[in-house]
């Protein structure tokens, strides 16, 4: 139990002095005469692709070894690289190894921690880098990156609370009981222009306020983390490195607008982020950081956890309360805002993780620093969980008014297999695509809503020319249609018939009318959904429409699928010039459709084909064209 | 009140604060279009109709729910607004079964087909799928998942007004349909048959189960006598049917048209309404004086019934164990009338016009048989009645009055105004207090337990005696002072009927659109009728009825004796909810 500012500052002090070899940095040296932190990713990424197993070898190893005392493994938050999981560090040096397999282990264990010798196969990034340069910062993936909400992942270990204190955990909380008025946080938090992560960028100080002017006994915090973009997963990997950093957020969220009551809504498909939230909880309550009287200083604060049951449009604000209710997740017509009315009809705040992430430093360190980096409207950094067609599938963190560029070539390494650049999906299904020309735009949230997509909640999906954007408009209304809550008619039946007539052109069934009809939808679901969800669904449609028409004419008028995706158009012949009646197309076609001899000429009878491309595939002489 | 300074569409406006857009665009007679709204039942601003301009909001919001606010600049019919209402109409009706040809809601009372008119929607640009869903046909109500459009006025009717919610919105975007738990029939649920979702449905989703064919079948059979009684909720609102004003009695229209219909004798259900008063008046005088279950609670409400059947389980004692009006007439049909008349009772075909559709239900229950005779063979609701009128090329309207037949003939006041809340309860207070005192009270209005107020408590003392009574109307108050009874609050009699209002505005009467009931309150406008039908009645009370005296005299006995409970008293079980 931690009863007062002091007594915070000095388990900090004793906590810190454990955590000094992942702080300091060295040169490698073989393990005698100094101790080693073997850090592994122990987030949802890794772990599926076996970091666990990558710590138990090292565990066995340890006692191979006979280095209990000098070597310990922890099981950190996510390094970023995913792609290149399991990922661990070895700490003091900071030499990060990539794609560990527990038969790596040994090698490491020989080579590394007893011999003081790198294991160049196993480096980050580029393998040609020297010695002392394959550190962490010096990897191009990390140089542009700047991590403020995911300050702690891939360093302190999340079930360990006394970690996180050692890097000032919860000073922000003791900072704010101690010396600061309610109004005063508000104020920070105001100042620093903090904008919500979660996708609307509403200015977060400006929402806490609405709810401390409420003159009510009862309020609540509530912390988002029902993160259902596809591809996205900033929230879930800082509530399995970080989970203290929410928690603490919201505590001085309830002290700033007067509420004592916090639940955090995860989805229950997270469970491993469940999991360590509810650790962190009972930690926070048995040091007596949540609970009565925190630090001393009289205020109170309890914090529960809810689970979503996988609907995606209980991200939105109204749907998630009412879900907390225990009520089917649907939206409400607003006003009343949530700030008046909104769990329970009482003030209510609503924050996403990443948000809450920031607010500890937010006050740590003052607003003036927090305004320092970023754009004029747009303060700090982003997270972005990088996916699609790109190298350095991860997690990265940036300064906002990074240019796309940046992000993708520099940070991301580029487009795999020599591919071309052709957009960007930003904002995941409520977001809209950004092509080649918008490249050097530098990201943030205006920059994002002008060019037709938005900053949503970090998802960020690569394409190349081998992406048709019919069918990539397609798939995003696919999800909509799927997930839309069926209150009202714009975006119950709007979507449905958006999706249908999507699906008509891909199948190269599509009109000219059809492409009017698709914008006439899409601007009245846009106008008249009941919630955010609905008005965004036709973001995909419309940004695609607005930047590659020439592919949707191309499927209505020639019937024909530009990037070779859309299967019923796609037609595959056979060059009779190059074609020298080997007869092996023939033999492996599973749909039986090509017929023809050493005398006749051979042909695929295109009523039959599946278009399943084997026989391109098998044919030694390339006279087996597609589209042609 | 404070008010706020609004612009609608240029006009400058000074309302009170807690209006909505909706209410103030009324006020300068802007009418926005609604579909899903119904005020105090359904305000959840699902449809999209109403969407509006305000300026600021970057989405249009619905003028049905959203307040209005000082400074407020508000935009109903721009181009934007037009085409946003249009295309969410169309996307409705691309979903919706329009085969309004032959709809029952089609010509008279569609609301959706009415929106479509006026806001000139020539095609339906927009087909594609269609949800084919399996009917729900019950014993009273009958669902079509296929014309429902997801308004969800049924869904609020039943789960926030009457505190039934037998029906939610289940399964999730173009999926979504209004269906009971695990997928059930109505009837495989605690439904309590009140009809209040058909009242509510502004389509054909909703509506009762039709039995008219069997009436007609039973007029054609010169081998039957086909006798018909009307409820008085049935007088107070058949002309609506008809285009005519609410609250128009027609009780000597509605006599001659059912003679036209064919039927054999035309009778009225307020002489079973009298007979029920002197049954239940004498249980709560024995109740009272010999120390029985109280409070005593009224029982002519088959809605209710149903609904303490399956909530109130432990409470059932309590409940009267008088059949209810027209189940008790429809016995005496069947019994003395048969016997006075010389015609054979398995000839008698007896038919009930009532306001409701849990009397549907409520005849078929096996409890309302004599000698395995069921009391009332069917029963058709105001709306049937309406509807068979037409079919037989009658001009409502033009009709002249004619009178109920003997030997029954004129009924009392007090029956009449048993189709109103707290009308029960004033007929038992008018015949106990002549009862008790042996007197003849000329003051017998008790305003008291008149009025739409959701639960009303009177204390009356009638001469030595102090009774506590309450009335309640809607399942919904009805729970919440069934609640109180069963934490201990004490009363000695208890009205309850299952639908907000009383019989007036039960689940058989005829469908008012939205764009009526938003604007004025049907029940009061109803109950008025029956308050002016009771004042010019000659008599007032029921123990004073005439026939009913003669009844007792010659064949029933005393009031509560042992052939009156033959005939005139039920029981009651409890029912599980969501039995296998």
């Amino acid at each position: 139990m931690i009863k007062n500012y002091e007594e915070l500052n000095a388990l900090r002090d004793k906590a810190v002095k454990s955590m000094e070899i992942r702080l300091e940095r060295t040169d490698i040296t073989p393990v005698e005469g100094g101790k080693i932190h073997i850090l592994v990713c122990g987030v949802a990424g890794c772990v599926s692709s076996g970091s666990l197993k990558v710590a138990e070898a090292i565990e066995a190893q340890i006692k191979v070894h006979n280095l209990g005392h000098d070597v310990k493994v922890i099981k950190t938050g996510c390094f970023g690289l995913c792609a290149e999981g399991p990922i661990m560090m070895i700490c003091p040096e900071h030499v990060m190894y990539t794609k560990v397999t527990p038969e790596d282990v040994s090698e490491i264990f020989e080579s590394h921690i007893l011999g003081g010798k790198v294991v160049k196969r196993l480096l980050a990034g580029e393998k040609e880098y020297e010695e002392i340069e394959d550190r962490l910062p010096q990897i191009p993936f990390y140089k542009m990156q700047k991590r403020i909400a995911l300050c702690n992942c891939g360093i302190i270990d999340p079930e360990n609370i006394d970690e996180y204190i050692a890097l000032d955990g919860y000073q922000a909380l003791a900072k704010v009981l101690n010396e600061m008025e309610p109004d005063e946080v508000i104020d920070v938090v105001k100042a620093s222009g903090l904008r919500g992560r979660g996708g609307g960028g509403f200015p977060t100080g400006r929402k806490w306020e609405s709810s401390a002017v409420v003159k009510e006994h009862t309020k609540y915090v509530i912390c988002n983390a029902d993160e259902g973009d596809p591809g996205a997963f900033m929230d879930r990997s800082i509530l399995e490195g970080d989970p203290h950093s929410v928690i603490e957020a919201m505590i001085i969220n309830g002290y700033a607008v007067g509420s004592n009551q916090g639940y955090i809504y995860v989805r229950a498909e997270y469970p491993v982020a469940v999991q360590r939230l509810r650790i962190a909880i009972k930690q926070a309550e048995d040091y007596g950081l949540l609970g009565k009287n925190i630090l001393g200083k009289g205020f109170d604060f309890n914090l529960e956890v809810r689970l979503g049951a996988g609907a995606f449009v209980c991200g939105e604000g109204s749907a998630l309360m009412t879900s907390i209710e225990g009520k089917r997740g649907e939206p409400r017509p607003k006003p009343p805002r949530s700030a008046e009315k909104g769990l329970w009809k009482k003030p209510t705040v609503l924050n996403n993780v990443e948000t809450y992430a920031n607010i500890p430093q937010i006050i740590r360190n003052g607003a003036e620093w927090f305004a320092s980096i970023g754009t004029e409207k747009s303060k700090g950094t982003k997270v972005f969980a990088l996916g699609g067609k790109i190298n350095n599938i991860g997690l990265v963190e940036v300064p906002m008014g990074t240019t796309l560029r940046e992000i993708i070539y520099d940070i991301g390494g580029g487009i795999p297999d020599g591919g071309t650049f052709k957009a960007a999906q930003t904002g995941g299904p409520s977001g809209g695509c950004i092509p080649a020309e918008h490249l050097d735009t530098p990201i943030d949230y205006d920059s994002l809503t002008k060019l037709g997509s938005m900053m949503g909640s970090g998802g960020l999906i690569v394409m190349d020319e081998h992406t048709c954007m019919v069918d990539l408009a397609r798939f995003f209304l696919d999800f909509t249609v799927d997930e839309s809550c069926g209150k009202c008619p714009p975006c119950r039946i709007g979507t449905k018939r958006m999706h249908e007539i999507l699906v008509r052109i891909t199948e190269g069934k599509g009109t000219l009318e059809d492409l009017d009809k698709l914008e006439i939808l899409a601007r009245n679901i846009k106008a008249s959904a009941l919630c955010g969800l609905g008005q965004s669904a036709p973001n995909p449609v419309l940004s695609t429409l607005k930047y590659f028409r020439d592919e949707y004419v191309a499927h209505v008028v020639d019937k024909k699928c530009p990037a070779g995706v859309c299967v019923s158009m796609v037609k595959y012949i056979i060059d009779t010039d190059s074609c020298k009646r080997c007869g092996i197309c023939k033999k492996g076609c599973p749909a039986e459709c090509i017929s023809g001899d050493k005398n006749t000429p051979f042909s695929i009878n295109q009523d039959k084909c599946v278009k399943c491309g084997l026989c391109m595939e098998k044919c030694p002489f390339k006279a087996i064209l597609k589209n042609a | 009140m404070n008010k706020v300074n609004i612009t609608i569409d240029g006009i400058k406006l000074y309302v009170p604060e807690n209006y909505t857009i909706l209410q103030a665009a009324k006020e300068v007679n802007i009418n926005i279009p609604t579909l899903c709204f119904l005020k105090d039942v359904n305000e959840i601003g699902c449809c999209r109709m109403c969407v509006v301009e305000v300026k600021g909001s970057k989405a249009l919001q619905a003028a049905c729910v959203h307040p209005v606010k000082e400074g407020m600049e508000v935009l109903t019919h721009t181009p934007k607004v037009v085409e946003a209402r249009k295309v969410n109409l169309e996307l409705i009706l691309s979903n919706h079964n329009a085969s309004c040809q032959t709809c029952s809601r089609s010509w008279m009372d569609c609301e959706l087909q009415s929106l479509a008119n006026k806001l000139s929607v020539k095609a339906i640009r927009f087909e594609g799928d269609k949800k084919k869903l399996p009917m729900d046909e019950g014993v009273s109500i009958v669902r079509d998942p296929n014309k429902c459009i997801l308004c969800r006025r049924c869904v609020s009717a039943c789960k926030n007004i009457q505190s039934v919610s037998v029906i939610d919105t289940m399964n999730r975007g173009f999926d979504t349909v209004v269906g009971s738990a695990f997928g059930r029939k109505l009837d495989e649920t605690p439904c309590s048959n009140c009809g209040q979702c058909i009242n509510v449905c502004p389509v054909a989703a909703l509506h009762e189960k039709d039995d008219s064919d069997r009436v007609l079948a039973a007029i054609n059979d010169p081998e039957m006598h086909v006798v018909v009684q009307t409820a008085p909720a049935v007088r107070a609102a058949l002309g609506e049917e008809f285009f005519m004003p609410i609250g128009t009695p027609v009780t000597g229209k509605m006599v001659t048209a059912l003679r036209m219909l064919g039927f054999d004798k035309v009778f009225d259900t307020d002489t079973g309404a009298d007979l029920t008063i002197m049954e239940e008046t004498t249980e709560l005088i024995d109740r009272v004086r010999g120390g029985g279950k109280l409070p005593l609670i009224t029982s002519c409400s088959p809605g209710w019934i149903k609904f303490c059947e399956h909530n109130f389980p432990d409470l059932l004692d309590n409940l009267s164990s008088c059949k209810s009006p027209h189940q008790m007439f429809g016995a005496v049909l069947k019994s003395y009338y048969a016997e006075q008349q010389g015609i054979d009772p398995d000839k008698i075909f007896t038919v009930s016009i009532m306001p409701c559709t849990a009397k549907k239900f409520e005849s078929k229950r096996p409890e309302m048989q004599v000698d395995g005779r069921p009391d009332v063979d069917v029963v058709l609701t105001t709306r049937e009645l309406g509807k068979m009128i037409y079919d037989m090329g009658i001009d409502f309207p033009s009709l002249g009055d004619s009178d109920f037949d003997n030997p029954f003939g004129e009924a009392s006041g007090a029956g009449v105004i048993f189709g109103t809340t707290g009308g029960v309860m004033e007929a038992a207070l008018r015949t106990a207090a002549d009862l008790l005192s042996g007197t003849s009270a000329d003051n017998f209005e008790y305003e008291e337990v008149r009025g739409l107020e959701g639960i009303k408590i009177a204390n009356i003392e009638i001469g030595n005696v102090k009774l506590r009574a309450a009335v309640a109307h809607g399942l919904g108050n009805a729970r919440k002072l069934m609640e109180a009874i069963r934490a201990g609050e004490e009363f000695h009699f208890v009205e309850i009927m299952a639908c907000p209002g009383g019989c007036i505005n039960g689940g058989g009467q005829p469908l008012q659109p939205a764009d009526q009931r938003n604007w004025i309150d049907l029940k009061a406008e109803r109950a008025k009728a029956l308050y002016s039908e009771d004042r010019k009645m000659f008599i007032r009370k029921s123990h004073n009825n005439p026939a009913v005296k003669k009844l007792y005299k010659e064949y029933l006995g005393m009031a509560g004796g042992k052939q009156a409970h033959k005939l005139l008293h039920t029981h009651y079980a409890p029912r599980q909810n969501y039995d296998k």
